[in-house]
């Protein structure tokens, strides 16, 4: 590695302490009610889901539809271990049924638990999918994200997942304790960690030799796999970690929301997340995570106005009514396929240098602009 | 008796009623560069894909240091009729069918006709990555930089490889940045990255003139030393053919015609018929 | 057997009128499919636009010229969306046109959503379709015994129109080698605009037989239809036009069987209601798994 390189990465690194400082600092002196914190923790939720699916669409190369199905086992699986017994046995949650469940878990057993549920029902379902043309394989993956949903739903297994009722009472963000010194973990701060550590561990993934075979068979299959690279055993690979992920940001949904039902992972919640990572740039982790917050912080707070009668001191009412907001935001994304088809970040990443040259570029564009006046 | 590096036993790939390599059996031995000849669409690429893995063919046996690594027979997986020639010869041998990974893991690279370059790479990740099979670390080691030693080697074994071949001024461009020539030796040097015994080339000298097809040749006779390898090469150019390979196998509607020494080859008039038409 | 068919035969009636509807719409699919290689998302959404645009025309005009407008309109709304959302796309890879499809997709049941407030519309009855009849003691509606007839004459002459006529030769070079084609002097972008045209056609009729049926649309009422008409394309082979209805017919009547009838060896009745969805895609699955090329399909292989 470079030494330009290396002061690139402390840079970035002293970039993200901060980040994780101001987040410490809002956290104390704000009230939790702030709308800031909704958006930065569903932020954070999203950032995680979308780069997990970058990893699959941008960086392996396989169009994957499958995201909310494994967001619903991993929030289920959490939602299921950590609630506790005696609300499980009470008729509180459970209404209808008998829960077969007698046991609870701790928060962080839950999450991982929610990860390995995702991980193992990807590995299943890859044997047969991962041996699908690309988009054989999309049609393949939301059918199976289908499936799970009615699965989840399905009367006999009632006892388990609650049929199609509403799952809450278990152990949410309110509630985050480190054990053995007993101090709380502010929520917002929680969300930030879990999700850095598995972005964190993501980025590691791409960039080390494995990440290489995943874009060499991006990039060209039949060279990689001529080059020795397992076609099935690598896909399977990012298959199966970024539905590991998914699972785990799933369980972060849940506990974000407090209550969650299978019926609100659609396919419609997939689309959501891969028009984040377009409109972050297929192949930019950087990118994934600054469109996530960006779509959450316009749905959730800036864009609210286009609902709710009010926007930008214009009351119109009749326009501005429930469902307004999310007609503009596909007009926007169809107009950021369409015409920018890179999204914000390309395929780079955010850093230093990268911001230096777009200024350079910016500036150089405009001088060139000027300049050329004549001769066009 | 010279030692078999790879062995075809008649070899035959049909395509639905397309006969694309017909019985073809040949050898080659430690240490040579063989050529494999024929005009356009006589089957040679065809070879080559059964050879590593691309293809299964539908009848016949391939074997790499004696050991067979590829066989088929009419009622093999695939249950693709076959009654040509030696149909019956190899019923009831199992049916190997390895993927193309588990044949360069054995130790056999190749080239492709159309350089298949990975594009989004730089020079020096194509190289890496092709390093990526005989690595000693698993996805978590690797990930969380337990396995740093090894990656260190490889990333020293790449540097030393493309300072070899004059390409690490280029490590840090885009691969298909590179002119078309020194595409071609990047495409060479990630097949080297492999380790290989044998390196199967698809035309290496497609699309260079004479000088460059000239240095090629010395560059492949040089690698070949220097790696212990043995070399079998699909090629157009009859100057790098006559003048560098040791045997050449002239194959025409995937039937073998004439096999020898690059002399024997020339003067053999069926030869000449294959390429100019029966006259 | 014979004590089966009666005591299922509404639920096999409707299952093969639901399938005439499903074919209608694979069709669609199968044929864009076939020329552009492209999961057009968006076909889905078009058939639950065109459910919507009947309940607004219809309840401010009378039914005989709101029908021939709904065509139109579809037929408008497919053409519009080819040539705004994919025709930039075309020389840009395989997954952009996919996302923008999707784009496309997400689009247009937004404004659906916001047009109708989120809430499901009742679907106007079509005078004659919405009738009831009686056959062997089943009582059903008109739509279901013309549905099958409907679908079945349109497949016809559609197999004329591709077989005969100079843009249905075009359609089948196009979708044989789309590069060659162009290079031939086929207007590739007519034939494309042609094949969404047909498409749209197809999903508006189906959408009023399919709606008269279920007497309700609502924004999302596109997309699972959507998703199985697909799969039945793929189930026949995708690119076929006999296939995707085959496929179609299979899976409607499956999933009828399944959602209502009585238990055949075990399995089927209500309890397995939740599974009549999961059901095409587990076909899906094991159709992909066991003849990737679908029952009609052919075999395309990569050139090394």
């Amino acid at each position: 590695m470079g030494k330009k390189n290396k002061t690139e990465l402390w840079i970035a690194l002293v970039a993200i302490a901060l980040v994780y400082i101001v987040v410490i600092i809002l956290e104390q002196t704000m009230s939790p009610g702030n709308i800031l914190f909704t958006v930065l923790k569903k932020g954070a939720i999203y950032s995680l889901v979308a780069v997990s699916m970058n990893l699959l669409n941008g960086f392996t190369g396989l169009f994957s539809l499958g995201q909310a199905g494994f967001m619903l086992i991993g929030a289920y699986t959490y939602a299921i271990l950590t609630m506790p017994v005696a609300v499980k046995l009470s008729d509180q949650v459970y209404k209808y049924y008998d829960c077969i469940i007698h046991f609870d878990t701790g928060i962080l057993v839950g999450l991982i638990c929610a990860g390995i549920a995702a991980a193992v029902f990807a590995a299943l379902i890859g044997l047969p999918v991962l041996r699908l043309k690309s988009d054989y394989l999309a049609i393949a993956t939301l059918g199976f994200a289908e499936i799970i949903r009615a699965i989840f739903q399905w009367n006999t297994l009632g006892p388990v997942t609650n049929g199609a009722n509403v799952m809450r009472e278990y152990k949410d963000l309110t509630s985050v304790v480190i054990p053995i010194i007993n101090v709380r973990i502010p929520p917002t701060l929680f969300v930030f960690i879990v999700a850095g550590l598995c972005i964190a561990f993501i980025v590691l993934l791409i960039n080390s030799s494995y990440g290489r075979a995943f874009k060499a068979i991006r990039d060209d299959e039949i060279a990689a796999e001529a080059m020795g690279i397992n076609l099935f055993r690598h896909k399977q690979m990012s298959f199966v970690i970024s539905s590991f992920f998914a699972g785990i940001s799933g369980a972060l949904l849940a506990m974000f929301q407090y209550t969650v039902v299978a019926s609100q992972f659609k396919s419609a919640m997939t689309y959501e997340i891969l028009l984040i990572v377009v409109i972050g740039g297929i192949g930019s982790i950087s990118g994934s995570c600054i469109a996530s917050f960006l779509y959450i912080a316009l749905s959730e707070w800036w864009l609210r106005g286009l609902d709710m009668g009010k926007f930008l001191g214009i009351d119109a009412p009749g326009i501005f009514r429930s469902g307004f907001r999310r007609f503009i935001f596909s007009i926007i994304i169809m107009v950021i396929v369409l015409f920018f088809s890179r999204g914000l970040m390309g395929d780079k990443e955010l850093s230093f240098r990268w911001l230096a040259k777009k200024l350079r570029r910016k500036r150089s564009g405009e001088a060139a602009a000027k300049g050329g006046g004549p001769n066009a | 008796m010279p030692e078999n590096v790879l062995r075809l036993e008649d070899v035959t790939m049909q395509f639905g009623g397309v006969v694309a390599v017909n019985n073809l059996s040949l050898e080659v031995n430690r240490g040579e560069i063989v050529a494999l000849i024929g005009p356009n669409g006589a089957g040679k690429t065809t070879a080559f894909n059964c050879v590593t893995g691309v293809y299964e063919p539908t009848n016949g046996i391939i074997r790499f240091n004696e050991e067979q690594i590829v066989a088929n027979h009419p009622r093999g997986k695939m249950k693709k009729l076959y009654n040509g020639e030696n149909a019956k010869k190899y019923v009831g041998s199992k049916t190997i069918s390895p993927t193309p990974d588990e044949i360069t893991k054995l130790g056999i690279a190749r080239t492709f006709q159309n350089i298949r370059l990975w594009k989004s790479m730089t020079v020096f990740d194509n190289v890496l990555t092709a390093k990526h099979m005989r690595a000693r670390h698993n996805v978590f080691s690797a990930t969380l930089r337990i396995s740093y030693a090894e990656e260190k080697r490889m990333r020293e074994e790449t540097e030393a490889l493309l300072a070899e071949q004059n390409l690490l001024q280029y490590a840090g461009d885009l691969a298909v940045s590179l002119p078309y020539g020194l595409q071609r030796r990047l495409e060479i040097a990630r097949a080297l990255a492999t380790d290989p015994a044998l390196l199967l080339l698809d035309e290496p000298a497609a699309g260079m003139n004479p000088q460059e097809t000239q240095d090629l040749g010395q560059f492949i006779v040089q690698i070949k030393d220097k790696y212990n390898l043995t070399v079998f090469m699909i090629e157009h150019h009859m100057d790098l053919v006559m003048q560098f390979s040791d045997r050449i196998y002239v194959i025409d509607f995937g039937k073998l015609i004439c096999e020898g020494t690059p002399d024997v080859v020339q003067a053999d008039p069926r030869v000449i018929n294959a390429y100019l038409g029966v006259g | 057997m014979i004590e089966f068919l009666h005591s299922n035969l509404s639920y096999i009636l409707s299952g093969i009128s639901v399938g005439g509807q499903f074919a209608l719409i694979a069709i669609g699919y199968t044929m864009v499919y076939g020329i552009l290689r492209l999961i057009n998302f968006a076909h889905g959404d078009v058939f639950m636009c065109a459910g919507l645009m009947m309940v607004y025309l219809s309840a401010s005009m009378p039914m005989m010229m709101a029908i021939p407008l709904v065509l139109i309109l579809t037929v408008a709304l497919g053409f519009i969306i080819e040539r705004v959302a994919y025709k930039p796309l075309r020389s840009a890879p395989r997954m952009s046109v996919m996302i923008s499809a999707i784009g496309v997709s997400y689009l247009l049941q937004n404004a659906a959503l916001y047009f109708t407030g989120g809430l499901a519309k009742v679907y106007p009855e079509i005078p004659w379709l919405s009738k009831t009849i009686t056959i062997w003691d089943a009582s059903t509606k008109v739509v279901t015994v013309v549905t099958p007839i409907l679908t079945i004459v349109l497949v016809v002459l559609l197999s004329l129109l591709i077989k005969y006529t100079k843009i249905g030769m075009a359609m089948r070079a196009v979708s044989k080698d789309f590069e060659t084609s162009e290079l031939m002097g086929i207007k590739i972008d007519r034939v494309i605009s042609v094949t969404f045209i047909i498409g749209s056609f197809l999903a508006a009729v189906g959408s009023m037989l399919y709606f008269t049926n279920y007497a309700s649309v609502a924004p999302t009422s596109g997309g699972m239809p959507g998703l199985k008409c697909f799969v039945a394309a793929v189930f026949g082979g995708i690119g076929s036009i006999p296939g995707a209805v085959i496929g179609a017919f299979i899976i409607g009547i499956c999933e009828n069987i399944i959602k209502g009838g009585s238990s055949i060896f075990g399995i089927g009745g209500s309890g397995w209601t939740t599974f009549s969805d999961a059901f095409t895609f587990a076909l899906l699955i094991i159709i992909l798994v066991v003849k990737p090329t679908g029952l009609f399909g052919e075999k395309a292989t990569d050139k090394v």
